[in-house]
């Protein structure tokens, strides 16, 4: 499965979203997560990839590309 | 019974407020974690009254002021129970001193224990808590010093004071993902860490009780039971329970 489709499929679960609605260009805000839904998001990313993700970069997510991207430059 | 298939952790249970709370808990049917950090002989044998009486629990050695052995303290629920649900911060210690005679190691060993205790605790198992989306109860054990203060108690009152703003902002936190955060404040309760007081001092506080009697560990042990069990809709508050001391 390509980094993408693992994102959104953790998104999607996490927080309770159709992968449907998802796009690359799909804020946080445009699905009402709250920072603790980021965090939760967050926790999950760590699990899935075996990462750190520092709070600085936490800061910079802002969309599900976003996610997919700083995933990729990871993994 | 109520706490069926719940598991709580309960820091400080080999003595006192901790091991009734531990035993009122494991009756009510919920899988408990004993912790302690010197006695394991008096955690054992908590562990053993529990069995005897149909309940599951282990033991487990953690010093709270440290981070690792907290995480490690949480792992151990989920290794024997596969979940946490209840977290009860109760281990405390006492080094009272009016503050001019207070050395810096008692005001830093009451508040890494009291108080930093806490916040190891809640940070160990909040990943735990937040996967299982399933809410949970935190309870704090502060104290009446904590609201009122008390001379020869500058440290401990500060920490329990510490406790409750923490209980209040962690309510706030975790609310929407039905985790309640609640602190107790015990006045005068007869443990070992009261029993060092000289006479004097315990007539003194025994006068100012209108129940007439000092607070038995179970008489805090109660409302911990209703707060990790039923008290659905309550979060973000101290609750007293002193006989009427700080009045
Ligand atoms: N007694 C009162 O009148 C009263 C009033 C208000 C508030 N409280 C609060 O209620 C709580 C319990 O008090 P208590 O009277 O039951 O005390 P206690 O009889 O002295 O028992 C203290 C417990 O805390 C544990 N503990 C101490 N330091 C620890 C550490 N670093 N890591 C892990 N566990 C540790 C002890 O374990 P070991 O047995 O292994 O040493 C013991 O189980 C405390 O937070 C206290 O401040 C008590």
């Amino acid at each position: 499965m390509s980094v993408e489709n693992k994102v959104k499929g953790i998104i999607a679960d996490q927080l309770e979203v159709g992968i449907d609605k998802l796009t690359l260009d799909t804020t946080f805000e445009d699905i009402d997560a709250d920072s603790l839904d980021i965090v939760e998001l967050v926790m999950a990313l760590e699990e899935e990839f075996d990462l750190e993700i520092s709070d600085q970069e936490i800061e910079n997510i802002k969309t599900v590309g976003d996610v997919v991207r700083y995933i990729e430059s990871k993994v | 019974m109520e706490l069926k298939g719940k598991t709580a952790i309960i820091t400080g249970a080999s003595r006192g407020i901790g091991r009734a709370t531990a035993l009122a808990l494991a009756k009510a049917g919920a899988n408990v974690v004993i912790n302690y950090t010197s006695n394991e002989l008096k955690a054992a044998a908590v562990k053993e009254q529990i069995e005897n009486d149909g309940g599951s629990a282990v033991i487990f050695k953690a010093d709270v002021t440290e981070y690792k052995q907290c995480e490690a303290l949480v792992q151990c629920a989920i290794d024997h129970f596969n979940r946490v649900d209840i977290l009860i911060n109760n281990a405390g210690i006492t080094r009272d001193n009016l503050l001019a005679r207070m050395k810096p190691e008692e005001w830093r060993e009451v508040i890494d224990t009291n108080l930093s205790g806490v916040y190891n605790c809640c940070r160990a198992v909040m990943r735990p808590l937040l996967k299982q989306k399933s809410g949970g109860r935190i309870i704090n054990i502060a104290s009446v010093a904590g609201i009122h203060g008390n001379s020869g108690q500058a440290n401990y009152a500060a920490a329990k004071g510490g406790v409750i703003s923490f209980t209040k902002s962690l309510a706030k936190e975790l609310g929407s993902r039905n985790v309640t955060v609640n602190a107790v404040a015990p006045g005068f309760i007869e443990t070992e860490m009261t029993e060092a007081l000289s006479g004097q001092v315990k007539e003194q506080v025994l006068s100012r009780i209108a129940l007439g009697r000092f607070g038995q560990p179970e008489d805090v042990a109660d409302l911990v039971l209703f707060l990790a069990s039923s008290a659905a809709y309550i979060t973000g508050q101290v609750i007293v329970v002193d006989g009427s001391l700080s009045m």
